[in-house]
Parts: C-alpha cells; sequence; structure tokens
C-alpha cells in the first residue's frame, strides 16, 4: 500500500475524528470496526467449535463455557456486526464496481460530487442492515 | 503478489463469506424463525444437529471453504488497516509474515477439526 508523500498523521483517531466527515465516512469507520470484532470473533470460534471433534461430553463443555446471557448479548452484537458489514461490503463493491455513483464529468464550477448521488444507496444498506438486525434481535430474545 | 490482485481476492472472498455465512448465520441464530435444514425441536448447538451436521459432506466442504475465505478476507483487512499506519519495511515484512504464518497455522487447525469431525461423530455413535 503506498503511503508516500501522504503521512497518515492522524493514524486510527482518524477514523472518527478526522473534521466533518459525511455519513459515508462514519460508516466506513464502522465498517472497520466491525471488521475487527468479527475477525477476532472468528477466532474464538474456530477453537471452540473444534471441541467436537473431541466427542459429546467436551462439546457440551465448550458450550457449557459459552452459554449464559452475556455470551447470548455477545452472539447478537457478532450477528448484529455481520449484518452490517456484510450489507455495507455489499455497498462498497456496488460503487468498487462503478455502480450508483453517476457518470463522470467534465470538473466544472460549481463542482459537483458523487456523494450526493450514493447517498440514497448507503440510507438503503443502513434501513436493511436494521431490519435484518431486529430480525435477529427477534430470534436471539423473543422466540427461543 | 501485487496488491490490486490481493485486493481482488479480498473482494471475491466477501462474496463467498456473504453466501455462506449468511447461511451459517440464517441456520445457527434464525432457527426460531427459519427452522432451516429440519433440526425440529432441537437446537443447532445440540449434539443431534452438530453431528447431522458433520456427517453431510455439503457442511464439511462448506466449512472448509468458509474459513479459508474469512481468514483470508479478515487477514487482509487487518493487514490493510496495520499498513495504513506506515510502519517501518521491518515492522511490515513482520506483518506479512505474521498474518500469512498465523492464517495458515489456523486454516490447516480448523480443516483438520472439519476432517476429523465425521469420524469423531461415528466413534461417539452418531
Amino acid at each position: 500500500m503506498e503511503t508516500r508523500g501522504h503521512p497518515n498523521r492522524l493514524g486510527i483517531l482518524g477514523w472518527i475524528a478526522g473534521g466533518r466527515w459525511g455519513f459515508e465516512r462514519y460508516l466506513y469507520a464502522l465498517h472497520r470496526v466491525t471488521g475487527l470484532g468479527l475477525l477476532a470473533y472468528f477466532v474464538l470460534h474456530i477453537f471452540v467449535s473444534s471441541a467436537r471433534v473431541l466427542g459429546p461430553e467436551s462439546w457440551q463443555q465448550a458450550m457449557d463455557v459459552v452459554s449464559g446471557p452475556l455470551f447470548r448479548a455477545g452472539e447478537y452484537l457478532v450477528f448484529a456486526a455481520f449484518a452490517f458489514h456484510a450489507l455495507n461490503g455489499v455497498r462498497l463493491a456496488i460503487l468498487e464496481l462503478g455502480f450508483g455513483v453517476g457518470r463522470p464529468i467534465d470538473p466544472v464550477y460549481p463542482y459537483a460530487t458523487s456523494v450526493g448521488r450514493q447517498r440514497p444507496l448507503a440510507l438503503a444498506v443502513m434501513v436493511l442492515a436494521g431490519i435484518v438486525a431486529l430480525w435477529g434481535g427477534l430470534d436471539f430474545f423473543v422466540l427461543q | 503478489m501485487r496488491d490490486r490482485t490481493l485486493w481482488t481476492w479480498h473482494v471475491g472472498a466477501g462474496l463467498v463469506i456473504l453466501v455462506l455465512l449468511g447461511l451459517h448465520m440464517a441456520i445457527m441464530h434464525l432457527d426460531a424463525t427459519l427452522g432451516l435444514f429440519g433440526t425440529g425441536d432441537v437446537e443447532p448447538v445440540d449434539w443431534e444437529s452438530v453431528v447431522s451436521r458433520m456427517q453431510d459432506l455439503f457442511f464439511t466442504v462448506t466449512y472448509v471453504l468458509l474459513l479459508g475465505a474469512a481468514l483470508y478476507h479478515g487477514g487482509y483487512g487487518l493487514r490493510n488497516i496495520l499498513l495504513e499506519l506506515n510502519p517501518g519495511p521491518g515492522l511490515r515484512r513482520a506483518i506479512d509474515v505474521g498474518l500469512s504464518v498465523g492464517g495458515l497455522a489456523l486454516f490447516a487447525f480448523g480443516t483438520w477439526a472439519a476432517l476429523a469431525a465425521p469420524g469423531a461423530a461415528t466413534a461417539a455413535g452418531g
């Protein structure tokens, strides 16, 4: 990754405190936070779920360790993080392929940006992520 | 390998995860509303359900695929975050080697667990 001539002066602080950024910038920060959380959970999940190889007693012991209301709430956070990260990732892939940002135009004053054009997609994706998270909440806490 | 190639694999792995992890989440966590794969009154984490999935080739194959895609996607994402902090050449090399070795070790361990699970289920009387 080439950063020569453009030092990252703010570091991680720049994810949230770089200035008057728009909605998409905060989605970018949340995408990274949820990604790191999902990765940490996934590594633990590999070890916990491998207890199945040792038989039913080991499996039950592993499940007993990760049961209880605190783990249930944590598991729901992982589900909600997945819903956000997956749907926001789809949005990023759509934008990267050049869809939803409008046609390229000449840089003539007053300059137009593509932010306004991609905002509806960001809002739609967040509404969808919210619906999936609510659905998960219903399944996790109400119908169990 | 060029970053553009690694990035393309990162996006491709994301699409694989979207499908396979979406399926995994639906089976494991939306069971009350969807009830996928006929686990009936049994919880998805109960041993009977675990055995039925362990002995199904579809689940073994998709677990290994998901494992590889998720480790690559997560490892490359973490690498991007770390490299944005402008580490020196030595530290950058250590990040690349550490993430590659750690990712491969986790992939080997997870794959062993997925492949050994059907035999373990049979041995346990599943």
